[in-house]
């Protein structure tokens, strides 16, 4: 097999040499966490005051984990590291509550991740013959403009679709013939179940490859996608808070990710106990990004549980490769590739005076799409006998959740006393999309 | 003003038994009722013979529910007294914003319960009685 590179020489470093790139690394950036507000403290008060007090890889565990919690709490530049004149580009993700997670991305940065991506496209397969069709939302979600700028740098022909309008995807798919795709799982597949809609078959069109991100999902479903599509399908993984996508990315192999080592330290730790685990163990996914200087990220703690591979890949990297997303070790939701808390949808609803007490967070599948329905009881205090009334207070749930999570919910009317009550552990999410 | 009861119920098996049930064993004798459907759940509208009772039992159990005061006519049922009436409504410029009728016999007498803007709830009932149509109170519609 012919194994492309971006950086041969960084991808294929013996481990020896890794770990010099990352020590060294490391130093800079908690030089760079000093500067701030949310780290001074932690790290003095575990005896950290110079870069010069970090003298091995592992000193990396003295340093505390850093929770979305945290990010929330130093909102907006308690994690900033830089002057806001050095800062070129912010994104921002769902916090758990109101308050979003923001990071800031300096010049170096932004260049930085866009060669992890460049690195992550060419290691699989993409070159600068592709037409790259981007499907992922543009805006303050990473997904879309950090392939984009990973794509230009690789030289291929880039669509800024962004997500949704699936007639318009598959007539650009067609008209320009897009080789290379950049979605969620769930959204190829709804897209695969539309084309006849447009009167489009295979042949129409000059797939070759798509990245798929932004959601867990099974080999199972990958394999479905290659064969329906009739084309290789590569996992990606990455979050808003160490960078966006290209954390980890598959190589043409497709047996799992590599995480690109030479800009973030993996760790994988027990969530119960926090101890660090050996490769192969499953646990928490921990990362801490050493090439960011705006926004320093100590061991931030992912909630993703996941392994990392003890052995390493045919195509000769020597950066360890991360599995599939198992689960998670919180409530938070991933509809159609994007993050929701129910503590975000709660938040929202109760602060709405019809409403009762009682809430049901619902999502099935419909069609290869996620859908999300949130019931509420109507408060009978407040019940005027008017449907417009009614119609009007369903309309401000879906705005106000819509400008909360970003996703429109259906939203369900209930008689009260008909939803599980608010005392003791009522289950307040039903999740009944089929585990494949 | 006649009172009508207006009643919030999901839209699945069983809920307009809950609610029947109710207002039996608490005697109250349903004189007409409509449904206003809304998908996931609808509104149903009664006319009854004690509209405070069947309010407090509903409410008691949680319900709900809601009076309110409808412009209720009667009219004699012949070809034309329909549009007379929505004639001279609409010439004052009133807004019905729901209705429904029914035919009580042997009398043979129309009725038509109408929402109306609260606002304009007083003058739609003066337009009406204007056109020469009785309009009902509690009592005289209950008792029909």
């Amino acid at each position: 097999m012919d194994i492309p590179f971006w950086n041969k020489e960084i991808e294929t470093a013996e481990r020896s040499r890794l770990e010099q790139i990352q020590l060294e690394r490391l130093k800079v950036t908690v030089g760079w966490a000093l500067k701030t507000a949310l780290y001074r403290k932690r790290l003095n008060q575990a005896g950290i005051n110079s870069p010069d007090d970090i003298k091995s890889l592992g000193d990396l565990r003295r340093i505390p984990f850093t929770t979305k919690d945290d990010l929330r709490v130093s909102f907006p530049k308690g994690h900033l590291a830089v002057d806001m004149v050095d800062v070129l580009r912010i994104h921002s993700s769902s916090g758990t509550t109101g308050i979003p997670t923001v990071i800031y991305y300096s010049r170096e940065d932004v260049d930085n991740w866009t060669d992890l991506l460049a690195r992550s496209i060419v290691g699989a397969g993409g070159t600068r013959a592709d037409v790259f069709q981007n499907m992922m939302t543009y805006g303050f979600f990473t997904g879309g403009l950090g392939l984009h700028y990973g794509a230009e740098r690789v030289g291929m022909t880039v669509i800024p679709i962004s997500g949704g309008n699936t007639k318009r995807q598959i007539q650009t798919m067609r008209d320009f013939r897009s080789t290379v795709l950049h979605v969620t799982p769930s959204y190829l597949l709804h897209i695969h179940s539309k084309l006849g809609d447009e009167g489009v078959c295979l042949e129409d069109l000059a797939l070759r490859k798509a990245f798929i991100g932004a959601e867990p999902h099974s080999e199972n479903t990958r394999r479905k996608l290659q064969d329906l599509l009739r084309i290789e399908a590569f996992n990606s993984y990455g979050l808003s808070e160490l960078n966006g996508p290209g954390v980890a990315f598959e190589c043409v192999c497709r047996k799992d990710m590599h995480v690109w080592e030479d800009g973030y330290i993996a760790e994988i730790i027990d969530p119960k106990t926090g101890e660090v685990l050996k490769d192969g163990q499953e646990g928490e996914l921990v990362l801490t990004n050493i090439v960011r200087r705006a926004t320093p990220i100590l061991r931030y703690r992912t909630r993703d549980l996941a392994f990392l591979h003890p052995q390493g890949c045919d195509c000769g990297r020597t950066h360890r490769r991360l599995s599939r997303i198992l689960g998670r070790t919180d409530d938070m939701l991933i509809i159609n590739g994007v993050n929701v808390f129910p503590s975000q949808i709660e938040e929202k609803i109760m602060k709405i005076p019809e409403v009762a007490t009682n809430y049901l967070i619902h999502v099935d599948k419909k069609g290869a799409l996620d859908r999300l329905t949130v019931k509420v009881e109507i408060y009978p205090k407040l019940f005027l006998g008017e449907v417009s009334k009614l119609e009007s207070l369903k309309h401000k749930i879906v705005e106000e959740l819509r400008a909360s999570i970003t996703i429109s919910p259906a939203v369900e009317l209930h008689e009260p006393g008909s939803l599980p009550v608010s005392e003791g552990k009522a289950k307040r999410v039903v999740d009944e999309r089929p585990k494949d | 003003m006649a009172k009508q009861l207006t009643i919030f119920v999901e839209n699945r098996a069983g809920r307009l038994k809950a609610i029947s049930e109710n207002l039996y064993k608490n005697h109250i004798n349903i004189r007409a009722f409509t449904i206003q459907d809304r998908g996931d759940y609808g509104l149903l509208r009664l006319i009854v013979d004690k509209p405070n009772d069947a309010y407090l039992a509903l409410a008691d159990v949680g319900c709900a529910c809601a009076l309110k005061d409808v412009l209720a006519v009667s009219v004699s049922d012949q070809p034309g007294n329909f549009h007379t009436l929505t004639f001279a409504l609409a010439a004052s410029n009133i807004n019905i914003t729901d209705a429904y009728g029914f035919v009580v016999q042997p009398h043979k007498t129309g009725i038509c319960c109408m929402e109306i803007e609260p606002a304009q709830l007083a003058k739609a009932a003066d337009v009406a009685r204007q056109a020469g149509f009785t309009v009902l109170e509690d009592e005289e519609l209950y008792s029909l």
